[in-house]
């Protein structure tokens, strides 16, 4: 198990933060995720093997839900 | 003086806004601007002054809408764009969609002044928002420029600039005046002045020379320094503390979960009672143009933005503010504790006291008193127990006599031959063991005795010396609405008692083990609600992490004590207590204001928006200005007035 975070750019609204973490902790494989509004900081807990998946995934989510917010790999 | 302050917070919250925007801020500014000017110019012009063809009073009301439908696409065509897509997606309820249809439904009112309004001042409030949060996210990055870029470090000879993390321990590196220290170590060479205040709040320099452990962050204020690395970056204290602070807001409060649920519910309610407001009562009235007009302001004030942002930004300023002095706050959710702290805990030793003993008292039976001390510190001299450090450091003649033959004996004291004689220096069990009549000492503290052969020669007393400030202090925490103090100990009841006479505690819990103080503390925590553990971290990580809040004094370059506890007071003073509860008490209370002050207008918004009285106008105070003002109100929680806190 392990647990990154990235830097979000451009989040702008809070209510599309909560959203993000919505979507990203529904996504498979999660075991626990968060999107911090005012540090700008998503933190996804996952096994190691999908972690790439994950955040592939969670950058789309973003790309939806905010389209000016981007995952800073 | 208090309305001079206020007036320089608000010029400076003025200012801040001026400079700070992002290119896109400055982008959307403008957009709001030439909106902004464009719906100025059409209301000023007069109905009548419109050119028509035919002359027709529907044709200049046609040609009023498309004319205000300028400054209206101007400004919100992205609002309504993003409206649309969530339209498709099913997010009905998403602020923008709301706005879009509020805007939309005051136009096809005939409301257009209010329309092109309401969408103005949305995008006003939006723009604000973000240079607000924007300007917090730098505001405490910058409380936290600690991060040192570069170490100096010395290889074969020579000077290599490295980055931190590259360096290993057991390294020199060397620090110019000026710089940072990049990693924690011990001084090799030189003496300087450290200034710690990023760390711990503390603005006077501290000095070091050779053999003085430095910090890393702390900036070097005099001259070179060259010091063996201790640590590597990941476990210096700078890393931790970054760590800790930008990990702070993940553990949410109370409250703020109460305004996550609260916000999940009032939009869809409003938004309903919106829909019913608009259908029901003109089917019995027929007065649609009237109800539709009265739900429009319920959607315009259905958003909770003002709670969603302000809330959270209040405990981010407020943590920021307290790491800034030295008083790191592991989330907001201990603040919220122990801004409601009912009963504080010390561990006596290191928290209420130095937690080094001291000579005090020395009694010798011939009167002879260094005579004695000499002597005692002449056979202690072979021990390392603090105890006997302290008999060493009282005694400046140590070598006076040379004892041979030194052996411990567990529990009890020391024995060594010296002069010919044998020596005996412990506690009254030693004394007792060895058949030895001695004068028990009746002050308070530890007791050496000391004996030659079967002569009793006198007593040392020791005592463990209360912080000065520990009296003020616990004082101080009565004052701040803490119900109760308390104090644990190892020690024995008289010392217990003594320390208790002296500094006010209410109540104390003597000759505790470890073990016996994570079960007081339990036990007190099924009876009293916010209990706050004060500790030095040390060997009370248990205790510290059971407590509803836990807190580790003197904790700069403890790297356990940062792990194991909720608040960490990077200084061992103990007068960082009761300014950390009044910390969170102003946040709290900031936090408050927010509730009542948005719940309030909103609530009354919607009433008289329900009863006919509020017009569009009333509505976009209670949704715009509700949310600038509370944004504004958060960010003071950022700045604590100097000398206050």
């Amino acid at each position: 198990m392990m647990k990154k975070t990235w830097q979000l750019e451009d989040l702008d609204c809070a209510h599309c933060a909560m959203k993000m973490q919505e979507g990203i902790a529904a996504l498979d494989g999660v075991i626990s995720a968060s999107v911090n509004y005012l540090s700008a900081r998503l933190t996804i807990e996952a096994e190691e093997k999908d972690m790439e998946r994950i955040i592939r995934e969670a950058v789309k989510i973003c790309h939806r839900i905010e389209p000016d917010c981007r995952i800073v790999l | 003086m208090r309305r001079s302050r206020s007036a320089t917070a608000s010029s400076r919250i003025a200012a801040l806004f001026c400079k700070t925007m992002t290119r896109r801020q400055k982008k959307n500014l403008r957009r709001i601007l030439l909106a902004a000017a464009l719906a100025v110019a059409v209301v000023l012009i007069p109905a009548e002054a419109l050119p028509t063809v035919w002359g027709g009073e529907s044709e200049r009301g046609l040609l009023r809408l498309l004319l205000f439908l300028v400054p209206y696409l101007i400004v919100g065509w992205d609002v309504l764009l993003s409206a649309v897509r969530n339209l498709f997606r099913g997010q009905l309820l998403d602020e923008k969609f709301l706005m879009a249809i509020s805007t939309v439904g005051a136009f096809a009112l005939g409301e257009f002044t209010e329309g092109v309004a309401v969408m103005l001042l949305y995008q006003v409030g939006e723009l604000f928002q973000g240079i607000a949060v924007g300007k917090s996210r730098r505001h405490i990055a910058s409380l936290m420029d600690i991060r040192p870029d570069t170490a100096c470090v010395l290889r074969d000879g020579e000077d290599v600039i490295v980055s931190p993390d590259e360096v290993a321990v057991g390294e020199t590196i060397r620090i110019l005046a000026g710089e940072k220290v990049p990693l924690d170590g011990v001084v090799l060479s030189g003496e300087s002045s450290l200034n710690t205040a990023a760390l711990t709040g503390e603005s006077l320099p501290q000095h070091v020379a050779s053999g003085d452990r430095v910090v890393s962050g702390a900036v070097n204020l005099g001259g070179e320094l060259l010091v063996r690395v201790e640590s590597v970056y990941a476990e210096s204290t700078v890393s931790r503390i970054l760590e800790l602070v930008e990990n702070a807001s993940e553990k949410k409060a109370r409250v703020e979960n109460f305004i996550t649920r609260f916000a999940h519910w009032y939009t869809p309610v409003v938004v309903g009672v919106a829909v019913l407001l608009g259908i029901i009562p003109p089917i019995f009235d027929g007065n649609w143009a009237d109800w539709i007009g009265r739900a429009l302001i319920f959607l315009v004030v259905s958003c909770p933005c003002a709670l969603v942002i302000s809330v959270p930004l209040s405990f981010f300023g407020g943590i920021g503010g307290a790491s800034r002095r030295g008083i790191l706050i592991k989330g907001a959710g201990y603040m919220e504790v122990l801004a409601r702290a009912h009963t504080v805990v010390f561990d006596k030793t290191g928290t209420l006291t130095h937690g080094n003993f001291r000579v005090t008292d020395v009694s010798a039976a011939d009167g002879d008193a260094p005579a004695l001390l000499a002597l005692a510190a002449a056979v202690e001299a072979h021990s390392n127990h603090p105890i006997a450090r302290s008999v060493c450091e009282a005694c400046q003649k140590t070598t006076l006599f040379s004892a041979e033959d030194v052996c411990e004996i567990a529990g009890q004291g020391m024995s060594a031959g010296l002069n010919g004689r044998r020596i005996l220096v412990g506690n009254h069990r030693l004394m007792e063991e060895n058949g030895i009549s001695y004068i028990p000492h009746s002050g308070v503290g530890t007791v050496l005795y000391v004996a030659a052969d079967a002569t009793f020669l006198g007593s040392i007393l020791l005592s463990d010396e209360i912080k000065p400030e520990a009296r003020e202090a616990v004082a101080q925490l009565k004052s701040c609405g803490v119900r109760r103090t308390v104090m644990l100990t190892g020690d024995r009841v008289e010392i217990g008692e003594a320390v208790v006479r002296e500094i006010g505690v209410d109540e104390a819990h003597c000759g505790l083990l470890p073990e016996d103080k994570v079960a007081k503390t339990e036990e007190m925590l099924t009876k009293t609600p916010g209990l706050v553990y004060v500790g030095d971290g040390i060997n009370d990580a248990p205790v510290l992490s059971r407590a509803d809040v836990g807190v580790a004094m003197g904790a700069l370059g403890s790297d356990a004590a940062i792990e194991a506890a909720d608040i960490v007071l990077m200084e061992d003073r103990l007068s960082k207590l009761p300014e950390a509860i009044r910390l969170s008490r102003r946040t709290m209370r900031i936090v408050r204001q927010n509730i009542v002050f948005a719940l309030g207008v909103k609530g009354l918004a919607l009433l008289l928006g329900a009863l006919g009285y509020a017009n569009m106008w009333g509505a976009i105070f209670a949704d715009v200005g509700v949310m600038v003002l509370a944004i504004l109100n958060a960010m003071r929680t950022m700045y604590i007035g100097k000398g206050k806190g």
